[in-house]
């Protein structure tokens, strides 16, 4: 009896807006201030190779709200039936049909895109962000939620990729997304002015510099300290 | 929770089913349109050693095919240099990754000729594939034979898992560039083809058999040049025989 008027309270209880303050801070939070390079330190190692170009990096960003958002969502409709002894493998099948389903996709309409990005797209399996959200939110928390916590955590990752890239590209080879910004800065000033790109942008230690000063600027501003 | 062990197998069980079932009919269901992706590419990589990247890259799928078709013809050689002419043969179909595997003289080599725009009678170049190892992975690609059947004209070169910013150059045109113009035949008309060397940014502009090398990635250039030797050797009877045939129509 005592369960049922329990339960009965809980259903009287409005419906939470779809955009409640809750939720939309589970979206922004990952953004800056639980970001998950910058602040959790996860994703490093795709952030270091994929982001030499921005236009990788935008595919590669792209697949990983994908996969992180639908995980999420997954996994959380499915947290109440999955045996706590197999957790983790049922994680890590879900989440790597995604990602093979995301470079199935690409190997059909974005083939180009598929041979560049190649390996870096199967490791999403292994980026800490993925499972991270999985073991800290998916499993105890409603699916819409989850996927908006997923969604969240992806965002922060992919705007600091392509933060990454921007730099990386432009000083490494004088271009964004491919448009040759150097060569047309430089044609204005004459024929005599050629504005240099650094080789060392185009290696992951150019990415570990950018990311560094990305860390560095955010952590100023938000007073982020780790205990 | 559940926890028995039965639940645990038959969950584990159905989870694998439904997900290869998604796999499988993805798969099924995109199949048609990545054997289109992975054929378009060929072409491109085929093109790429007789036109230059911006240009390919400037056409949409449907130019790109007309143009081929337009474009380029193919034949396919045994080792001997003669024409294999039994039922199904096409130079498309050949797969140079699994002919590798055996014997040079058991392979069949396919031969694109690029053709002059508006005539198709005039060869202006020959395209090789070629197929070979890396330092990780295979490396593969096409060379492009001027009409005299010894100059480059241009080459592609492409790689399976090459380290990203050494080995992997071997792809960008700035590599591939080095080596338009050099021979693969030296005067007395022995194969010598040509070698990347050791080390970066000296110039081998004077030496028709030589190009500069990819520092940090001795290995893969070592792999080109066992490639490039390898393969023109078993073309070279095809080359002396087009060559030969070439002389006699000057004469």
């Amino acid at each position: 009896m005592g369960a049922e008027t329990i339960e009965k309270v809980i259903e009287k209880k409005p419906a939470e807006p779809i955009f409640s303050k809750r939720r939309k801070k589970l979206v922004t939070d990952p953004l800056i201030d639980d970001n998950p390079i910058t602040v959790q330190v996860l994703g490093i190692c795709s952030a270091l190779a994929v982001t030499t170009q921005m236009k990788p990096t935008l595919v590669m960003a792209i697949s990983v709200i994908f996969v992180v958002a639908l995980s999420n969502f997954v996994i959380s409709i499915m947290r109440n039936t999955i045996p706590a002894r197999v957790r983790i493998i049922v994680q890590l099948a879900v989440v790597a049909t995604l990602v093979t389903l995301v470079s199935e996709v690409l190997k059909a309409f974005a083939y180009d895109m598929y041979k560049e990005l190649s390996v870096f797209i199967g490791l999403i399996i292994t980026n800490c962000i993925v499972m991270g959200r999985l073991e800290a939110f998916a499993m105890g928390n409603k699916p819409y939620d989850s996927m908006l916590d997923g969604l969240g955590s992806a965002l922060g990752y992919s705007w600091i990729i392509l933060t990454v890239a921007f730099f990386r590209e432009l000083w490494g080879s004088g271009a964004v997304f491919g448009i040759p910004v150097f060569q047309y800065v430089s044609s204005l000033f004459g024929p005599d002015f050629k504005l240099a790109t650094n080789g060392l942008m185009v290696t992951p230690v150019g990415a570990f510099i950018i990311l560094g000063l990305i860390v560095w600027v955010q952590r100023t501003k938000t007073g982020y300290v780790e205990h | 929770m559940q926890q028995s062990n039965t639940y645990i197998i038959l969950y584990s069980a159905v989870l694998t089913i439904i997900l290869g079932l998604l796999l499988s009919g993805s798969a099924q269901l995109l199949g048609p349109w990545q054997q289109e992706a992975i054929a378009l590419d060929k072409k491109k990589q085929i093109l790429g050693a007789v036109i230059s990247a911006e240009e390919i890259a400037s056409m949409t799928p449907e130019e790109l095919n007309t143009f081929y078709s337009t474009r380029i013809s193919s034949t396919v050689v045994d080792i001997t240099g003669k024409e294999v002419t039994t039922a199904g043969v096409s130079a498309e179909k050949v797969e140079i990754a699994k002919d590798y595997k055996k014997p040079a003289e058991e392979r069949t080599y396919p031969v694109f000729i690029f053709h002059a725009e508006g005539n198709p009678e005039a060869v202006e170049s020959y395209i090789f594939p070629m197929y070979g190892a890396g330092l990780w992975d295979a490396i593969w690609g096409y060379l492009a034979l001027d009409t005299d059947m010894n100059t480059i004209g241009g080459i592609t070169l492409a790689h399976a898992a090459e380290t990203p910013g050494l080995g992997a150059r071997i792809t960008e045109a700035k590599v591939q560039e080095r080596y338009v113009g050099k021979k693969i035949f030296d005067e007395s008309g022995a194969l010598v083809t040509v070698m990347m060397q050791k080390g970066e940014g000296k110039d081998y502009s004077s030496d028709a058999h030589k190009v500069d090398g990819m520092s940090g990635a001795t290995i893969t250039g070592n792999g080109v040049n066992n490639m490039l030797k390898a393969y023109m050797g078993c073309y070279e009877a095809y080359i002396k025989s087009k060559s030969a045939s070439k002389a006699v129509a000057v004469l």
